[in-house]
């Protein structure tokens, strides 16, 4: 086990996968109509195998994994660029590897749910798609999910900045080619935005490089080292600052979000699952990872700052996603809400609020997962993304709405769903430093049940209307892609321990490297209860 | 009392949880493969808890008083998250013991019935999967042996009841309603949630016997709020002002859901909540006395709202706030009131489900009409629900020797018992709550039961089949009996006692406050007869500004519309807009400022997005020179 690269492998699967599909001839390739469609079922069907694989590895890895072992598991290191320090080194903490195989189980399910999207199929009505590539599509879908993998498990500062920014680019072709509505836009805005937030990454990087190297010491990147690093308060905040603003446009953290909903509306569901619930994340596991770890002090004077942004972002998110008429943004504008929970939990600076928050980032993957993907079936069927075009769907694909149903129950954080046990972390681990931000953080779950209950009674509810009344109800494969997300919704609702677990030692770790310690109970009690076990 | 682990049979309590819950998975899962014997698991599933219940309520009452409270560890939820762990746990002690019967003994008679009432809907698996989820929750509610593990069940049966309210979705008004359950509820689970985070950041834990062993140093400030903050979160689940309104709009929901979340079980979760957290509310007398008058003053209101309802339903509605209300109004005088507001819930458990039932079987006999305008002479074809309802509405309004006259009396006599200017206005409003209640109890008898038929055309009511009056019979002997076995010779106050404390004097069966209440009841029925012994206006009279607010529920919609609906939609519309054209609109002009031309945003083109990261770059690598020559 300790030599075999794991990590590696889990990333390099969805690229042979990729390069396997690249030498499928195109839709330009001689033969016909019927040979066509044959070379795209294979395509597809590659990609399934290839993302079902690096699940496998991915799997295998958490069982191995050892949370009471050292920090760092898997690790590979390698020199890469030695004048500048710059190392292929990989690993996970728990933190990370609970990222990664959050990623490798929402690649199948997408990529199972995405069977038609390249070809449009599911596009609102009136947009005729462009001749499109089925190829290409599932080939960025696999290159990305090698991204996404690399980016958790880089150990080294450049590797990540690399992998981040490498990530944009099949996101970039996503949205901009086979998107919906201004999707041309949507993906500019994307790319811009995110662009801009990496370069100021980069800046920070380098100068982490550069003081690394101070004194004649061999600079480095890799990333332990760097966290034992001696730099100036005032070093401190500037590099923070630039790291910290990457991460809050990614995450996407108020008032750096207007280009979600649109990002969001325009992808296809299947990438707009992968947007929301994996890219997004980079930027809050960027947060807790790098910001805090590297510049402690700087965190701990940021720390006020990034909570009240937060606390808006929930509030604000939550109060415009009730606004919203369409059903993408309106999903959109409730994981701005979401994100404000999870920074919350990571700037709270207790255990509680970083386990929750990291174990929100994988709920909220698997919520907002089955909800994007639901959505997509609904407008599959309907092509519309208006709300107000629903009604009564219940009454003919009651299987489907049912599954919506759980699917926003898990959005609004309800009890016995997993959403619930990580928002119940955030906040309480939240209010024992900060208890008025925790307070007004926690209106969010009434603003919650608003949002997604109005949205579940008016899409769902009421009589029948007529464009809806041949909605079929789901089909195998679809049901084979969300029904998954609901289970482990269900699963982990109910019994959170084994990813709590795996979470927990990584943040104890993270709270030492930050010098934070819980607050203390004023009255403690008594540790110590008179009970039996069945 | 010291809490000591569970032994023996107490060992299996987690099948009250495991029971219930495997119905409702099964039930929902299984999908119309189930339609033919659903209903039969659903009630099999109930009355195996009912039975498991029994038994365990049978060894607990082998144990000396002082050692009846039994704690089992099922599973541990949250493993030490720094202090925070938490476990899915089980209490057995005397109060969640009369709740477990309660729910699964009501809640089986309940089940029964509705494989009658809801024969004929195609839906009706899911219907008793949603029950069996509904017990499940509500188990888990009453047995926790922490915050946490309440919320979740609390939580729970609100998602229970969302779904049963809304059981008929296709209705939009069943819909809305159970939206509107839903919200409310969350506004009071609001309180609820900030409770638990303040005992945990005080005392750093959320189990009852480390919150409670810890409490009493904590200040009287945290104290008095954490009372408050409950109270909110009772408030919502147990329809109290201000967040009553939408319990009657529930009515929404199949019968069976009235009578045994909207009546019988789910709605008195407040109370237990107020009853349970008694080592807290003991520690402030100001959190005592906003419990009373919310009590107190829900009591009225929903009495009054009671009496100019001509939907059945809604009536014994407003009927269930009120009597909810004297629930409150006994918990919240502390130890002198806790024993008796359980004894409330637990007769008006009886009395109210089995009223609720005799509406449902007159309903179900008049092609679902509720508009009792449309009923009358209902006595003479429908005997066994009308003995059945009758026995009900004695019990309610307290005439001796039925039920309510043994709980209800004991809380006015308790209210001028406190003492004061509070003692005298609190047991005041409740003596004149019983006459109200005497009242419109009255006017729905006399207007279902008496009089001539005023049916619809096409109805042609006779007794509802045996599987629905058979409960009905057996809550009708409850509601008669439950009261005096309760109440003599102190039974539930020295069975509860280990809990909740002694309270401070014994209550007599003959009191003044029951001797003042009787008169009023008497008063009461005599003018509910009196108006409507010559027959029902098939059209409802324009009647006084106070009937006229009642119906509109004492204007409880008008004011969440005016004061909170309506600004709420303007805030959403505003935030939209300024999120649109505020924060998005700048992001855009900062963007075509850098590339020059505000037009080329929209007009994308190839080449620009290329050109704008090279500005960028160009950007960093300026900001990079100039971070190391200024060498931070």
């Amino acid at each position: 086990m300790s030599t075999f690269p794991w990590l590696t492998v889990a990333g390099a699967l969805p690229l042979a996968g990729a390069a396997v599909i690249c030498f499928v001839p195109g839709a330009a390739a001689p033969g016909g109509e019927a040979d066509r469609a044959r070379r795209d079922q294979f395509v597809k069907w590659t990609a399934l195998v290839a993302t079902l694989a690096a699940l496998g590895v991915t799997g295998a890895m958490a069982a191995a994994f050892d949370p009471g072992g050292p920090r760092f598991q898997f690790t590979q290191t390698y020199s890469w660029i030695p004048q500048f320090g710059i190392h292929y080194a990989v690993g996970v903490d728990g933190i990370a590897l609970v990222l990664i195989v959050m990623t490798a189980i929402l690649m199948p399910v997408v990529v199972l749910a995405s069977w038609w999207d390249a070809e449009g199929r599911g596009n609102p009505a009136g947009e005729q798609p462009p001749k499109r590539s089925v190829k290409t599509y599932f080939a960025l879908l696999l290159v990305l999910e090698t991204m996404m993998i690399g980016v958790f498990a880089a150990t080294d500062v450049f590797l990540f900045y690399v992998f981040f920014e490498a990530m944009l680019v099949p996101m970039y072709f996503m949205i901009g080619s086979y998107g919906v509505g201004q999707r041309q836009y949507a993906a500019v805005k994307f790319l811009l935005y995110s662009l801009l937030g990496g370069l100021l990454m980069l800046v920070a990087v380098i100068a982490l490089y550069v003081y690394s190297a101070a004194g004649g010491r061999a600079g480095t990147f890799l990333f332990l080292p760097l966290t034992h690093l001696a730099l100036s308060a005032t070093a401190q905040r500037w590099l923070f600052a630039g790291f910290f603003v990457a991460f809050a446009i990614k995450a996407p953290l108020w008032p750096f979000h207007t280009w979600l909903p649109d990002a969001a509306a325009s992808a296809q569901p299947g990438a707009a699952v992968l947007l929301v619930g994996v890219l997004d994340k980079v930027g809050t596991f960027g947060m807790i990872r790098y910001c805090l770890e590297l510049f402690p002090a700087a965190a701990h004077w940021f720390g006020p700052l990034a909570i009240t942004l937060s606390v808006i972002g929930v509030v604000y998110g939550a109060v415009v996603a009730i606004g919203q008429r369409d059903l993408k943004r309106l999903i959109a504008y409730t994981s701005v809400s979401h994100f404000g929970l999870i920074t919350l939990g990571i700037f709270a600076m207790t255990s509680q609020g970083q386990v929750g928050a990291t174990f929100y980032m994988v709920n909220h993957g698997f919520a907002t997962g089955a909800l994007f993907l639901i959505v997509g079936f609904m407008i599959a069927r309907r092509r519309s993304q208006q709300i107000a075009d629903y009604g009564g769907v219940q009454k003919v694909a009651p299987v489907l709405a049912g599954l919506f149903l759980v699917a926003s129950l898990a959005g609004l954080a309800l009890p016995g769903l997993s959403t619930f046990a990580s928002e119940f972390l955030v906040l309480i681990g939240t209010f024992t430093r900060y208890e008025a931000a925790a307070a007004l953080a926690t209106t969010g779950i009434i603003l919650a049940a608003i949002y997604m209950l109005w949205m579940y009674q008016r899409t769902m509810t009421g009589p029948v209307r007529p464009e809806v009344a041949g909605m079929r109800d789901l089909r195998p494969r679809e049901l084979w892609a969300v029904g998954p997300l609901i289970a482990l919704i269900i699963v982990l609702g109910v019994y959170p321990r084994p990813v709590i677990d795996l979470i927990g030692p990584a943040v104890r770790q993270t709270l030492v490297t930050v010098h934070a310690t819980d607050p203390v109970p004023p009255h403690p009690a008594v540790a110590g209860q008179n009970r039996s076990t069945p | 009392m010291t809490t000591l682990p569970a032994a023996g049979a107490l060992h299996a309590a987690w099948l009250l949880l495991a029971l219930p819950s495997a119905g409702a998975a099964i039930l929902l899962l299984g999908g119309r493969r189930t339609d033919r014997w659903g209903h039969l698991l659903g009630c099999a599933t109930t009355l195996a808890a009912f039975a498991y219940g029994a038994a365990a309520f049978a060894v607990m009452l082998g144990y000396p008083a002082a050692q009846r409270a039994r704690d089992l560890r099922v599973f541990t939820w949250f493993p030490g998250i720094g202090r925070l762990s938490v476990d899915i746990g089980i209490l057995l002690d005397p109060l969640s013991i009369c709740f477990v019967l309660l729910i699964t003994g009501v809640g089986s008679l309940i089940l029964i019935y509705a494989i009658g009432y809801m024969a004929a809907d195609t839906e009706r698996r899911r219907f008793f999967g949603y029950m069996n989820l509904f017990i499940a929750a509500m188990l888990l509610l009453v047995i926790s042996d922490n915050y946490v593990g309440l919320y979740i069940g609390w939580e729970g049966v609100g998602l229970a009841s969302y779904l049963l309210i809304g059981f008929w979705q296709f209705r939009p008004a069943a819909a809305v309603a159970a939206k509107k359950a839903f919200v409310a509820n969350r506004v009071g689970d609001f309180g609820l949630t900030l409770a638990i985070f303040l005992m945990f950041a005080n005392v750093g834990s959320v189990s009852f016997t480390g919150v409670f062993g810890a409490i009493g140093t904590a200040g009287r400030g945290t104290v008095t709020a954490i009372g408050l903050l409950l109270l909110l979160g009772a408030c919502g689940k147990s329809a109290q002002l201000p967040l009553q309104s939408w319990l009657l709009d529930a009515m929404e929901g199949p019968t069976p859901v009235s009578a045994l979340i909207h009546a019988a079980t789910m709605v008195t979760a407040g109370v237990y909540l107020i009853v349970r957290s008694a080592p807290i509310f003991n520690l402030s007398a100001d959190a005592r006395l906003l419990v009373t008058i919310v009590g107190a003053a829900t009591l009225l209101f929903g009495a009054i709202i009671g009496c100019a309802k001509d939907d059945i339903k809604k009536a014994l509605a407003g009927s269930t706030m009120s009597q909810i209300g004297y629930m409150m109004l006994a918990a919240g005088l502390g130890p002198a009131g806790y024993a008796l507001a359980i004894a409330h819930l637990l007769s008006h458990g009886f009395f109210k489900a089995g009223l609720f039932l005799g509406a449902g079987s007159v309903k179900h006999e008049m092609n679902d009409e509720v508009d009792m305008r449309r009923f009358g002479g209902l006595r003479a074809v429908m005997q066994v629900t009308f003995v059945t309802f009758g026995l009900g509405y004695l019990a309610i309004i307290g005439v001796p020797p039925l039920s309510g006259y043994f709980t209800k009396d004991p809380i006015i006599e308790a209210c001028f018992a406190k003492g004061g200017v509070s003692g005298a206005l609190l047991g005041t409003a409740a003596l004149i709550g019983a006459g109200i209640t005497a009242f419109y109890m009255t006017r729905v008898m006399m207007m279902t039961f008496a009089g001539s038929p005023r049916w619809p055309d096409d109805a042609h009511p006779h007794e509802t089949p045996p599987v629905m009056t058979s409960p009905m019979v057996v809550l009708a002997i409850g509601s008669a009996g439950a009261g005096a076995f309760l109440m003599l010779s102190n039974r539930l106050v020295g069975f509860l006692r280990p809990v909740v404390g002694t309270p401070p004097l014994a209550y007599a069966i003959v009191s003044p406050a029951s001797v003042g209440t009787l008169a009023l009841v008497l008063a009461g029925i005599g003018l509910g007869w009196a108006m409507y012994r010559r027959g029902v206006p098939a059209v409802a009279p324009r009647g006084s500004a106070v009937t006229v607010a009642a119906r509109k529920d004492l204007y409880g919609d008008a004011f969440n519309e005016s004061v909170l609906m309506r600004p709420g939609q303007w805030l959403t519309r505003l935030s939209v807009y300024f999120d649109n054209r505020g924060i998005d609109g700048l992001v855009n002009t900062i963007a075509a400022a850098m590339g020059g031309g505000s037009g080329r945003m929209r007009r994308v083109q190839t080449g620009f997005v290329r050109s704008y990261a090279l500005s960028m770059l160009v950007g960093a690598v300026l900001l990079l020179g100039v971070l190391l020559l200024v060498r931070l």
